[in-house]
């Protein structure tokens, strides 16, 4: 049932995935005048390249049929822009900075954004509640960009503690992370906030506390493993904002992650690496949030393995 | 003190009068009003978005600059009391630039989330109310195209249209109904089973009656609610595209635009950089506080 369940999921993966590229494919195609023409001249070693690679010449179907050929090899294509480097390449070098960063910075939203929330709902309308919520709020409404160049002014600029740019020791990660983390953070304390007060008022917690177990270990042992369960369905939704915030954020710190290289691509009008990068992080958000929701089930027996989905 | 017959008198002589109702019925909209009148933040969200919407529309007519006015004697000008806010590289008054940026954010945000709703109602309506299999198939679309991240493909369709504020509005149109069309949905499905929509069926009211006059107006909390929220995510995501060099055409500058370009001689003149972000935060604030206290004055369900 288990194995069933999961090899349907993924079947529905691989079919979002397909829909993906063949609508990046027809979208690239629907550019005016073709996505490799523009009114300068190419060099004509990446003209070359490029017919040969995309075989500009063939009918649109037989471009379709190889095109998705060479995405099952993993082959996205030479970069429009850089001759000689293929958009494999970009990726290479991007993703690994990119990846760092973005885990980092999921790692500081549930170690501060969790906590924040379960004091929040056990100290309900207190100061501490109030604290974390404006906080929270402010969190969840101030932009990432605006969030990362004000971090930098305040302790790059002015108090000269942290480096203002570039990439290498643990000192660097510090500032991009508090910018990426900050909505993801906020967002968790508020969501584990309801979700914790939501499971205080569950008839299982009154039992808990009358069979005479003591106020820690109820929250230990019941609250906080019944009322996490919803953080744990937002961590899609939260590694898509951390890409899309990526782009920014590496930008204004100036990382060369692939958030840099991709909104550099875009500047430049490199449209294969934007449509290969496209590619590459939708494959990899669908396949996560394919891994969350097995996850999800392993975690949570409650739910039917048959239809998770309503 | 005698009591006499003469001092007393039947009260209720006529069944009618007792039964009448003396105070005007309270309905849905004035009771959620109430409520929301009692939330400060929710108030104070509401009317800044008001002060907002009036500088927005009234600023630029008093203001003695337009947005494009150029003065290269007055180059990143620091705030003093000809320009309130100071000016730009190119000596374009700041809070002039601001004001106009508003126009186009809170366009962006007001006719981007007014798209989603039409595109989000339609869809979620048919679904809900035809069930079964077009429902199925319907459905079934919404969850392929809810797994695929839709900012990439914002961004994506952006590069293909040329930047805009027409094709801004397109391409946030075309992919954040998703979620209006699932809530709306939901909200069909569960309505239609109610006893009013059967009596109103067996007196002959037909399909579109009966969604335009029961369906919709029933649903309208949740839809008001989401319409709210989405608001404030078409001012983010616009300023995000803006901000990556996807927005807007010059001299047009929304506050995406304007905190991007500031980015570069962000060192020497941060106060370029810090006012547009300050329009944004405070709009993002005003537009998240309306939206939470909405979602709690008409959605007593959820009350505890």
């Amino acid at each position: 049932m288990v194995g069933s369940y999961v090899l349907r999921r993924f079947i529905s993966v691989i079919l979002v995935i397909f829909v993906v590229a063949t609508a990046t494919f027809f979208l690239m195609h629907a550019i005016p005048g073709g996505p490799f023409k523009r009114e300068k001249a190419l060099p004509p070693a990446i003209q070359r390249n490029i017919e040969e690679r995309y075989k500009l010449n063939d009918p649109l179907w037989k471009q379709y049929v190889d095109y998705i050929g060479n995405l099952l090899r993993g082959d996205l294509g030479p970069s429009y822009k850089y001759l000689g480097r293929s958009v494999n390449d970009i990726i290479r070098e991007g993703f690994p900075i990119s990846a760092h960063l973005g885990l980092v910075s999921v790692v500081f939203a549930l170690l501060v954004g969790v906590p924040c929330g379960i004091i929040s709902a056990l100290k309900q309308n207190q100061w501490q509640d109030n604290f974390i919520m404006a906080f929270a709020i402010i969190g969840v409404s101030v932009p990432s960009f605006v969030m990362a160049t004000l971090l930098m002014y305040v302790f790059a600029v002015k108090l000269q503690w942290l480096p203002a740019a570039m990439w290498g020791t643990p000192k660097h990660v510090i500032l991009p992370m508090l910018a990426l983390a900050g909505f993801p953070t906020a967002f968790f304390a508020r969501l584990m906030r309801s979700s914790t007060l939501d499971v205080l008022s569950q008839d299982y917690i009154r039992t808990a506390r009358s069979k005479g177990l003591s106020w820690g270990a109820v929250v230990y042992k019941h609250v906080i493993k019944n009322a996490i369960l919803p953080v744990v369905t937002y961590l899609g939704p939260l590694i898509a904002g951390i890409i899309t915030g990526s782009f920014v954020v590496e930008n204004i710190f100036a990382i060369p992650g692939l958030g840099r290289y991709y909104v550099t691509s875009i500047y430049n009008r490199d449209y294969t690496t934007i449509m290969g990068v496209t590619i590459f992080y939708s494959a990899l958000l669908v396949m996560l949030n394919f891994l969350v929701d097995i996850a999800y089930c392993w975690i949570d027996p409650r739910i039917k393995l048959t239809d998770a989905k309503e | 003190m005698e009591y006499s017959a003469e001092m007393f008198k039947p009260i209720n002589k006529d069944i009618d009068s007792a039964e009448a109702i003396v105070r005007p019925s309270v309905t849905y909209w004035q009771d959620a009003w109430r409520r929301l009148k009692k939330n400060r933040m929710a108030m104070v969200g509401l009317w800044t978005i008001v002060a907002i919407l009036v500088i927005a529309i009234f600023g630029p007519m008093v203001s003695p600059y337009s947005y494009s006015d150029q003065n290269l004697e007055e180059q990143n000008q620091y705030c003093s009391s000809k320009h309130w806010l100071g000016t730009d590289d190119l000596g374009r008054d700041l809070l002039t630039r601001i004001m106009y940026g508003a126009r186009i954010s809170l366009t962006v945000g007001f006719l981007a989330s007014l798209l989603n709703l039409t595109v989000g109602v339609i869809y979620g309506g048919i679904s809900g109310f035809y069930g079964g299999k077009i429902d199925n198939i319907m459905m079934r679309i919404v969850e392929v195209l809810n797994a695929i991240p839709m900012l990439l493909y914002v961004i994506l369709l952006m590069v293909i249209l040329e930047p805009g504020l027409q094709n801004i509005l397109i391409a946030l149109g075309l992919v954040y109904w998703l979620g209006m069309a699932r809530i709306v949905r939901g909200q069909v499905l569960s309505l239609k089973e109610q006893d009013y929509v059967l009596a109103a069926r067996s007196i002959g009211a037909s399909n579109w009656q009966i969604i335009t006059k029961h369906l919709i107006p029933n649903a309208m909390g949740p839809i008001i609610v989401t319409a709210t929220l989405n608001i404030p995510s078409a001012i983010f995501t616009e300023a995000f595209l803006s901000f990556i060099g996807l927005g807007v055409n010059a001299p047009m500058a929304s506050w995406g635009v304007l905190a991007s370009d500031a980015l570069q001689s962000f060192r020497s003149y941060p106060w370029q950089l810090f006012f547009p972000a300050i329009a944004i935060s405070i709009t993002m604030f005003a537009f998240n506080f309306l939206g939470d206290g909405l979602r709690d004055a008409l959605d007593p369900k959820q009350r505890k």
